[in-house]
Order: C-alpha cells, then structure tokens, then sequence
C-alpha cells in the first residue's frame, strides 16, 4: 500500500507550488479560483500535446489528485471517446470520463454545506 | 484664522512617485515560506491519494477504478474538513498546496454553499455550490470538447 | 452672517458640541487586544445567539447606541437625530438599528471613515441649530465583512501581508449642545483621492493619500502646526497605510512626528496575525469611544485629530478593473 507514495509526494507537491508561485507573483489578480481554472484548463491542454500522460506515469497520486488531473482526464476521455464514437465523442468523452468525480463533488458538497454551519 | 484663500495644499507627490512608494512600503509575499509549505502540504494531500488508490487496488478494483474512486474519497474528505471548520486553517498554512488538490476543489465548493445556506436552499446553497466549481465545469469540459475536435480532425 | 467654513475644506464650531457619552461593543478577537479593558462590552462569540452574522452586527450596533443613550439617561425625545453607517450593501446594519432604536435617522457611507464623518455631520447639526442632541454610530462585523468584500470564511486561503482584519465591533457617541464632555471643535471634509491603487488586499495604501491631503489642508486651513495636536490617530489604515501616509506628508513638507498614529494599528497586537492591522467601521469607532475617550477625559490628551480614512470601492468595481478611491475625514476633538 505503500507503492508510488514517494513520487506521489514530489509530482504533487511541485505541481502545487506552479500554483503558490502563480499566486505570489500575480497578486492580487490571480485568486484561487484562477488557480483552480487554470489548472483545470492547463492539464486538459498538456495531455492532448501528450505531456502529462508521462507525468501519471511518474507521479501517480501527484498528478491525478490536483486539479491538472481533472483536466487530463477531461481531454483524456474526449480523446479516447472520439476514437471509439467519432466526433460526438468529442462531447460525451470527458464528462462521461470524469462523471463520479463531477457527481461526488455536487453529492458531498451539497451534503456537507447543508449538514454543517461556518465557524467564522 | 486663514481668510479664504483657494486651493493650494496638495500632496507633493505624483501617482508614479506613489507607486514606487507603495512598492517599497508594502511587505512582500514571504516566497520561500510559501513554496515550501505548499509544497510539503500539496505532497503530503497526494500521499494520502496514492495511499487510498493503493487500499483500492489492494481491494480489487482496476487501476483506472480505483484512481477514480481515490479521487470521489479525496473529495469526500476536502468537503467534510471543511465543513468542520478545518480546512481554511490547512489552507492558510499551505496555500496553493491545499488549493490545487481536488480537495481543494471540494472546499471551494462547500465553503461557499455552507456560508450562504442562510440566504436559501436554492438560490443559497444549490447556486454559490458553483461559485468557484462553475468556472472549474466551463472551462474544464470546454476544453475537453476543444480536445477532442482537435484529436477528430488530426486523424 | 459669519460663515463658519474656513481655509480649503474646514468648518470651525462657534460652540462647539460635547461629546456626552460614548459606548463601544466589540467581538471576541478584540477584546483579546491591547485595548480589551477600554470597551464598554466584550462579546464571546462572533454570532451572539443570533440566527446570521448580519443579525449579530444589527445588534451589535443597537447595543452601542443603545448604552451610550443610557449612560447619560436622556429622554429619546431629546434626541432629534440619529446619524450611522457600516459597510455592509445599502448599510443595512444601520437601518435595521434604527428600526429598533425609532429615532429620525439620516443613514452615512463613507466605508471605515463613517465614524468621522457621522461627527463631522452630527456637529455640524448641532452648531447649526438643527438638533440639540445627535446620536452618532458605526458597526462593522469580520465575517459580514468577509464575505461580502472577500472570500466566504471557511475558504482555505492565504491572506496578503499588506491585508488588513476587519473588526468586529460598534462604537456610538451621543452628541449635545451643552454639558460637560470633550468638545469637538473642527473638522475637515475630505476629497476622494485616487492614487491608482487597485490591490484590495492593500487598501492601507489606497487610503493614505487622501487621508494625507486631508491632514494637510486641515493643518493648512487653520494655520496649524503638527505639534498642535497630541495625537493625530488615522482609523483604519493599517500599518502600510500609516507609514506610507507618513512618508507622503514628509515629501509634501509635513514631519508628523510621533504623535501620528493609526487605530488599526492600535487595536491588535502583532501576535494576533491580522497582518497590516485592523479596519471596517467599527474599529476607529472603538478606538475612539474606548481608548481615546478615556484618555481625553482623564486630561492625557487634550487635542486630538480623528482622521477616518475609507476605501470607496465596491466588489463589483474591483472586478471591473477599477482602481480604490480613497478619503479622508477629520474632526478635532478637545478636552
């Protein structure tokens, strides 16, 4: 169970810091909602150029846990899906690739926001 | 007393005089603070994800299932410590290292949705859930599609 | 008819209105801070019982108002006025006060320099001869405060050095036209000044020059000096703002010297980790109706220059790429 969780903890943990350097440098401009688009956008970009497919190889957790893993699983299920269903798969691929992600999110957020209050 | 005389008192400085003020006078990010915490604190979220991935293999599942699942169980936990009122703490200390996790994700999500519960449950809860997560949806599965016509007319 | 304005943008009181009480409420943060014996009411919990944080700073501000009615124990009838403000949209806290409280009310926003503006204007009402006894008061509330201007409170992110920590709290004086009490003498409208500053994580520095032509005029308009005065306390411009208001003084040939100060700086110890200090409404308010009160009627003081500073933007302006107004408003209040 302890597999892969070295380069897990690099890949991860420089990814992040991509992020804390774009907020640093930017202020006051780049919010973490920024952060969080850009990365979505950036790792959907990277995998169709075939660059963060190697980075799953390597870092395992540390590139499918940030959100630049969301994208490669976005455009990576838009890819395969166009490869198997032609053009339409171009729209069904990545949210059907990414589909419990999307759900759980809505599931347990909703879930969380109404079962607790904010501490302030 | 004055009598009443007109104008005159102004500030002796110009705006690019002032900006080159403010610059000097206001305390800059703490660099390379930050980038060892999120560093240490965005390795350590990921650990724990190949940790959960690894006890999903473990169980059974394809490699694919379980990077899937591990994902579903990080968003889990992201929304529940927030909602315990401890991941702004984390995020504080880490920075982009508890932001750019999906966990970071999910505590986007609920923050928002748990602090405007008292505006309503739908225009409250069910709309500021998307506050941050809409853009994530728009931009992230719009380039998806982008991608994917891209990859059809390549081939 | 003598006309009481004078120099650039001053009014001077013929007779000058006494400040009769003072009350100040204030979250549980600040009463953690240096100043926690000098307010009337510490709160322990942010809410207060109460089913929404905006609730809480409605009767925060009620309380404040409320006790500084009672210290005096004036009829409400005497009082012909009632001046407040806060930050939150269409100053809501204020109104909704006012509902409670039942008196005419004329609602201000001036963002955190409303304390020194609803005096300025509470005297100028009564020295004109359009109230015998005005009550002023300001609220400002952390979490309202959060999550209107900036991110909803349980978000995991990291504050800027330069940010300031709005206060939690509710300041009120009751102004009359006789009695015995500090008297507020002068005060200086200020002008919106906007030296381009966009950055709502450093509205110290987006304050400071209007506060500074403020002082400036002020001193210039009355043919004063900075030594005229035992304490020139700006509220809020955090400590970035203070130095850099400092600094634009000295280069327009003022040298402050230590008597400047800045009550966000004053309401927080530098343990507290709220970064450039304190702001919002509330927290010159208390200030002033807490410490400085107290040490201009025990003679430690004897003049003293408030000088509210507030930040007039909005969300929706910051979004739109527009820069941070800034403002000044000072008023001079004597032993």
């Amino acid at each position: 169970m302890f597999n892969m969780i070295i380069p897990a903890f690099i890949v991860g943990g420089s990814i992040c810091v991509i992020g804390q350097l774009l907020m640093d440098l930017t202020k006051p401009k780049f919010t973490p909602a920024h952060v969080l688009v850009s990365f979505v956008t950036g790792g959907a970009i990277l995998t169709a150029m075939g660059l963060y497919e190697p980075l799953v190889k390597i870092g395992g957790a540390g590139a499918t846990i940030p959100l630049s893993g969301f994208g490669y699983s976005l455009a990576k299920g838009a890819m395969e899906a166009v490869g198997e269903r032609g053009v339409i798969g171009a729209f069904s691929g990545g949210v059907e690739a990414t589909a419990v992600g999307i759900a759980a999110a809505v599931f347990f957020g909703y879930l969380m926001s109404v079962a607790f209050k904010p501490k302030g | 007393m004055a009598d009443n005389n007109l104008r005159k008192p102004t500030i002796s400085v110009t705006p690019e005089n002032y900006k080159a003020l403010t610059q000097q006078f206001t305390p800059k990010p703490t660099f390379v603070k930050n980038v060892v915490r999120a560093f240490v604190v965005g390795g350590i979220i990921c650990a724990i994800g190949q940790v959960i991935i690894n006890l999903f293999i473990a169980s059974g599942l394809s490699r694919v299932e379980a990077s899937t699942a591990g994902t579903a169980t990080m968003i889990f936990i992201g929304a529940l410590l927030t909602g315990l009122g401890v991941y702004d703490v984390i995020g504080k200390f880490g920075g982009a290292g508890s932001i750019v996790p999906v966990t970071g994700f999910a505590n986007s999500i609920v923050a928002p949705a748990m602090e405007f519960k008292r505006e309503g449950y739908v225009l409250g809860v069910g709309a500021k859930l998307f506050t941050i997560a809409g853009p994530v949806l728009v931009y992230g599965i719009a380039t998806s599609i982008v991608v994917g016509f891209v990859y059809y007319f390549l081939n | 008819m003598d006309l009481k304005r004078v120099g650039n943008q001053t009014v001077v009181f013929a007779n000058p209105p006494v400040i009769l009480a003072s009350y100040s409420v204030v979250g549980p943060k600040e009463g953690q801070g240096p100043l926690s014996k000098t307010f009337d009411r510490v709160w322990d919990d942010q809410l207060h019982g109460e089913k929404s944080w905006e609730v809480a700073e409605t009767k925060m501000l009620q309380e404040a108002m409320q006790g500084a009615i009672d210290q005096v124990g004036i009829p409400k009838d005497q009082i012909d006025f009632m001046l407040a403000g806060d930050l939150l949209n269409q100053i809501i806290s204020s109104s909704f006060a006012a509902r409670q409280i039942g008196l005419p009310f004329i609602g201000l926003y001036g963002a955190c320099s409303t304390m020194a503006l609803s005096m300025a204007v509470g005297s100028m009402l009564i020295d004109g001869g359009f109230a015998r006894n005005v009550l002023v008061g300001v609220s400002s509330h952390h979490d309202t405060a959060e999550r209107q201007y900036r991110f909803p409170t349980e978000q995991g992110t990291q504050r800027a050095m330069s940010a300031q920590w709005t206060v939690s709290g509710a300041g009120s004086l009751l102004l009359g036209k006789s009695g015995t009490g500090p008297r507020i003498t002068s005060a200086t409208i200020g002008r919106v000044v906007d030296y381009a500053e966009a950055d709502v994580n450093n509205m110290g520095a987006a304050m400071a020059p209007g506060v500074a032509d403020t002082i400036l005029n002020h001193l210039h308009d009355l043919q004063r000096k900075p030594e005229d005065y035992d304490l020139v306390a700006s509220g809020d411009l955090g400590a970035v703002g203070l130095a850099l208001a400092g600094e634009v003084l000295k280069k327009s040939g003022l040298d402050m010297g230590t008597s400047f100060t800045d009550c966000g700086v004053m309401i927080y110890d530098a343990c507290q980790d709220v970064h450039a200090g304190g702001s919002g409404c509330g927290c010159s308010a208390v200030v002033f109706a807490g410490n400085i009160m107290q040490r201009l009627k025990v003679g430690a003081l004897t003049r003293v220059m408030l000088v509210g500073s507030g930040a007039l933007h909005s969300p929706t302006s910051s979004l739109q790429g527009e820069s941070i107004p800034g403002i000044g408003h000072a008023v001079v209040i004597e032993a």
